[in-house]
């Protein structure tokens, strides 16, 4: 256990904790003392940052099952460093904007602190996770903390709704990403990530590495949104907007984005792995885009964009691959400029959302709606927002002197070097993407103009709106400030941290030492970049003013094939069909269900012994036998059978206990004492316990119905019978191992006991025997207490 | 259920000594001849058993003042114990020992923490067994 | 007679799982009973029979037959016992909550 193991280990500790504070601290705000835990862990982090130089990779593993290969190993580099600065640094921000955000009296505070440290300490643990086991637990349990945050409001029929799409979506893409990674582990023999970049060329070589790659891109896919998965993001604003902020914009939709990034040096020599990034990202960047223009929801509107940016991410990162693969490694280091914007963009996206989704949840705390056609006009009343805002959407629309303006010129550059380095029909990726970006600047104009300008319509409105709490504002400022800082000083975090995380992302292209470095500057000239963004505000500027010219286009495609559509009609069949099929099996006969454990034993046991051909019989080693034990043997088939028959209680309690005996007797014979002395004293008191819960009952008739003949049940028994029999013989043919029962010979210096069978029980296997006493005990416990307890349960009805 | 059967009563009361002190043998013969917790366990249940089909259960319970439910508890609190015993000497859990020791009267006797452990199992049985026994017994009907 | 032991709990099971399948509450516990016998001598069965003396070394016998499934059936007799004295109270409760012992009749309503 290292410090950073504990670092992500203490969001979890503090779960059951909150609850606590929340309970017996009443004067002050739960979401202060939680504050504490993400500021200090930003600390911590921020202290493996340094200025100068970039950080070394750190490395510090703890076996967790050594033996299933699986190890809780830390990986910090830069890459890793950058997101878990933005975690625990966004973490702050959203904990202490929530202590405004959510009321104090009226909220269970206790619960969305808890589920907010529960997600926090698995978002660290999947990006700081190497083993790939360890890392699909954390991931897994991101998902189902957005699930619980999603559905925070539960009484809302929309926020269960939404969480369980979610909740649907994010899970079976991680199963199938569980499936890639077993696949990895198949190939290669090892789940650490580090080992698997090392063994990449054998990796590539297994027939199965295709599909793996497939199998954990659709995890990254549906965690991060990309078309087609994205439909659940937009239900997923049900959440508390601070959960919003967090979870669907700034963090868990990126760890998507962290897997692809951090698995490229495995797959992205591939032709496979850059077109299908590429293609699902531009698609994903076009669809959100576009659909983004048309919401009246401010939340949604954040929702699309938030799924579009994303997609812009995931393109570069697909353009950036190119630089691992052999065909083009003339120029590699082009294609990583690819990858610097995307990570570059990943940190601005996470600040100037953050940003807006915090306002957006001011004006709707303030206002009571956010319904952009109800909004209109609060420049006068609310000014400090609307310069926050503004200062968020001209970042997100790529406008001057924002960080956002950085990133977009390095996207333009990243999508215009395919066409230029690769064939000429790649034209059409700047095209698409240039077109989506109009439409990005149309909604962030939207964003802040229809809200802020325009008509004031007080009388739409559910209370009358003024500024929000300096408090509320202090985590927005503190954005907005860095949107700022980080467009006059890209260059701060640009050799100590982007840079090393693209070679983090890219190793093999700068395996020859190559020297390169990021810089960024603000001006290149008038070259083509410049020009797209011009293009864009002159073109979006126009769409923003006639829009209500072309709405009409949305109507093309009918709702009724939506992808949404698809969904809810998928999700009702299946419940149909899986309801059809319970109710086939599920019969409430206790019977019935026995008779399938049954037929199960005889299908698999005995299909097996009969497949693998391995029935033998061996009489030669048997022991003879004597007159009288043949007599037992068949007065206990007689007893056993006439038990079937008989109609009376008595006699087949007193039948059963013959053939108990009869047992016990058996044991003498096989030189058994300690059996048959047992038997015979068990068989006693049981049958002492048989009449006295059946037979003196005064309501008990004395006989019972006879058993009905069903060939069914007699095929059952005699295959159950005859399989156990012919499982038995062949044991007794094949000898396969020694039998251990010589060491037990050596009792009486090992123990002290010259009784094998007591030193088994008291000293070489004495844990079975505590168990089997405690088993025993509950046995007693549980008589008791459906005997003497139930009148306690009585009175209170 | 209660019975007045004179000829049963008469020789359950010697029979239920003689069972009772079998049993107690069977126990601590258990480390070298057929025998043990469980044996001894059930053996001296059955012969309270014995008594509470002779004579009826309030008798019995006023010559055997035992918290069963107790007793068996405790039978599972001594094993676990003398399993947590082995802590105290850097051994795994339940490691168990024995010794020789000179005592007087039965000369060179062996000491075995497996029979303190024994002893709990058969606690437990008896405790279990009766509890078992009298709850049903006791139910009214 | 390991042949012979293993053929009859062969029966034994038969028997015990066609009682298992009845309705009956009491005949289920029973065939329960019967299914576990069962099995104990075909456990000790298998091992070999009559293979030496009884696991004692006061008979300083030359050999002794396995006390290892010795201990194993020691074991499961008493859990069996157990299981049967649990479930035995469990059906007597039924019957005296409920008013029958027929596994037909305990299916609860069918709107589950």
């Amino acid at each position: 256990m290292t410090l950073l193991h504990m670092a992500i280990l203490i969001p979890f500790f503090s779960v059951p904790l909150i609850p606590l504070l929340y309970k017996y601290v009443h004067q002050i705000h739960t979401g202060w003392f939680v504050m504490v835990i993400p500021a200090l862990l930003l600390i911590l982090f921020a202290s493996y940052y340094s200025m100068q130089q970039p950080l070394d990779p750190v490395i510090y593993s703890v076996p967790w099952i050594p033996s299933l290969d699986i190890h809780f190993t830390i990986y910090l580099d830069s890459l890793s460093l950058l997101f878990v600065l933005l975690i625990t640094g966004i973490g702050v921000l959203v904990v202490l904007y929530s202590i405004y955000y959510m009321s104090m009296d009226r909220e269970k505070l206790h619960l969305f602190y808890a589920y907010l440290m529960l997600f926090m300490g698995a978002m660290l643990g999947s990006v700081l996770s190497d083993n790939l086991l360890v890392l699909y637990a954390f991931w897994e349990l991101t998902s189902v903390s957005s699930f619980l945050l999603i559905a925070f409001w539960y009484h809302r029929k929309r926020s269960r709704y939404g969480a369980q799409k979610s909740m649907f979506i994010t899970m079976s893409g991680g199963f199938s990403m569980l499936l890639g990674f077993i696949i990895l582990y198949v190939a290669s023999g090892t789940f650490s990530i580090r080992e698997l970049i090392a063994l990449s060329d054998q990796v590539s070589q297994h027939s199965l590495f295709i599909p793996a790659m497939f199998f954990i891109l659709l995890g990254a896919f549906t965690k991060s949104a990309q078309f087609p998965f994205h439909i659940w993001l937009p239900d997923a604003m049900e959440a508390p907007t601070p959960i919003s902020a967090y979870l669907h914009s700034a963090t868990m939709v990126k760890a998507g984005v962290y897997l692809v990034a951090r698995l490229t040096p495995i797959f992205g020599g591939h032709q496979e792995w850059f077109w299908t990034i590429t293609i699902t990202g531009l698609i994903t960047l076009f669809i959100g885009s576009l659909k983004a223009v048309r919401q009246s929801d401010l939340k949604a509107l954040l929702a699309f964009s938030t799924i579009s940016q994303i997609g812009l991410i995931m393109t570069l990162l697909g353009i950036g691959s190119i630089a691992l693969n052999s065909q083009y490694s003339g120029s590699s280091l082009l294609f990583a400029g690819a990858t610097v914007a995307a990570i570059f963009h990943l940190i601005n996206h996470s600040i100037f959302k953050g940003c807006l989704f915090m306002m957006i949840g001011i004006l709707d705390h303030e206002t009571g709606t956010r319904d952009i056609r109800r909004l209109g006009g609060l420049i006068h009343i609310m000014p400090v927002s609307f310069t926050l805002t503004l200062i968020g959407a001209f970042s997100m629309a790529g406008l001057p002197p924002f960080s956002g303006f950085l990133s977009k010129e390095m996207f333009f550059s990243g999508v215009l070097m395919t066409s230029r380095n690769l064939d000429s029909w790649f034209i059409v990726i700047p095209i698409i993407a240039w077109i989506a970006s109009i439409f990005t600047f149309v909604y962030c104009m939207i964003l802040i103009f229809k809200v802020f300008t325009g008509p004031y319509q007080p009388k739409r409105l559910d209370r009358k709106p003024h500024e929000a709490p300096i408090g509320m504002l202090i985590s927005p400022m503190i954005l907005a400030a860095l949107v700022v800082i980080l467009f006059f000083f890209p260059n701060w975090i640009a050799s100590t941290l982007l840079e090393p995380s693209v070679k983090a992302i890219l190793p093999q292209a700068f395996a020859n030492g190559e020297e390169w470095h990021v810089h960024i500057s603000v001006w290149h000239g008038l070259n083509t970049e410049l020009l797209m963004t011009i293009g864009i505000v002159i073109l979006g500027t126009l769409l923003y003013k006639n829009f209500h010219k072309f709405r009409n286009m949305y109507e093309i495609i009918p709702s009724r094939f939506s992808l949404n559509q698809a969904y809810d009609s998928g999700l009702v069949g299946m419940e149909r069909i899986s309801g059809m099929i319970t109710r086939f099996y599920m019969t409430g006969s206790s019977p019935r269900y026995l008779s399938y454990l049954f037929v199960f034993l005889i299908v698999i046991v005995g299909g097996s012994l009969f497949l693998q051909d391995a029935f033998v019989l061996d009489l030669s080693d048997n022991a003879p036998i004597e007159l009288y034990e043949y007599l037992l043997g068949f007065t206990m088939v007689a007893a056993s059978i006439y038990m079937i028959f008989t109609k009376s209680r008595l006699i087949s309690i007193i039948v059963v206990s013959v053939i108990g005996y009869i047992v016990s007797l058996f044991f003498v014979i096989f030189r058994a004492p300690d059996l048959a002395l047992t038997q015979l004293v068990v068989e006693t008191i049981s049958t002492a316990l048989f009449l006295l819960c059946f037979y003196f009952l005064p309501k008990v008739s004395k006989y019972v119905t006879p058993v009905k003949f069903r060939i069914s049940n007699a095929i059952i028994a005699v295959g159950v019978g005859l399989t156990l029999t012919l499982i038995g013989l062949t044991a007794q043919g094949h000898h396969l191992f020694v039998p251990i029962a010589e060491y037990y010979k050596d009792s009486y210096t090992l123990a002290g006991a010259k009784n094998m069978v007591n030193a088994i029980l008291v000293d070489f296997r004495a844990f079975d025997t505590m168990l089997e006493i405690v088993v025993l005990f509950a046995a007693g416990v549980g008589i008791y207490t459906l005997i003497n307890l139930r009148h306690a349960g009585r009175k209170d009805q | 259920m209660k019975f007045t059967d004179v000829f049963l009563q008469t020789s359950t009361k010697i029979l239920v000594f003689i069972i009772m002190t079998f049993s107690i043998f069977i126990l601590f013969a258990g480390h070298h001849n057929p025998g043990g917790g469980f044996i001894g366990g059930l053996i001296t249940s059955s012969a309270l058993v014995l008594l509470y089909i002779t004579f009826d259960l309030q008798t019995v319970r006023d010559i055997i003042p035992v918290d069963f439910n107790q007793l068996a508890a405790g039978g599972v609190i001594v094993s676990v114990l003398t399993g947590t015993a082995s802590f105290l000497f850097h051994v795994p859990f339940l490691t168990q020992t024995f010794t020789y020791v000179d005592l007087p009267l039965l000369g060179n006797t062996e000491l075995a923490s497996a029979v303190i452990f024994d002893l709990g199992v058969y606690m437990t049985v008896i405790g279990t067994t009766m509890t078992i026994i009298t709850s049903i017994s006791e139910d009214e009907k | 007679m390991e042949t012979f032991i293993t053929i009859i709990s062969g029966i034994l099971f038969s028997v015990g799982t066609y009682l298992i399948l009845n309705k009956n509450l009491l005949r289920i516990i029973l065939g329960i009973t019967i299914f576990s016998h069962a099995t104990h001598l075909m456990l000790l069965s298998i091992n070999g029979l009559k293979k030496g003396a009884a696991p004692l070394l006061g008979e300083n016998a030359t050999s002794y037959t396995d006390p290892v499934p010795q201990a194993l059936i020691l074991t499961s007799i008493v859990i069996s016992f157990a299981l049967t004295a649990f479930l035995l109270v469990l059906g007597y409760r039924t019957y005296m909550e409920l008013g029958t012992d027929n596994m037909k009749h305990l299916r609860g309503n069918s709107h589950e």
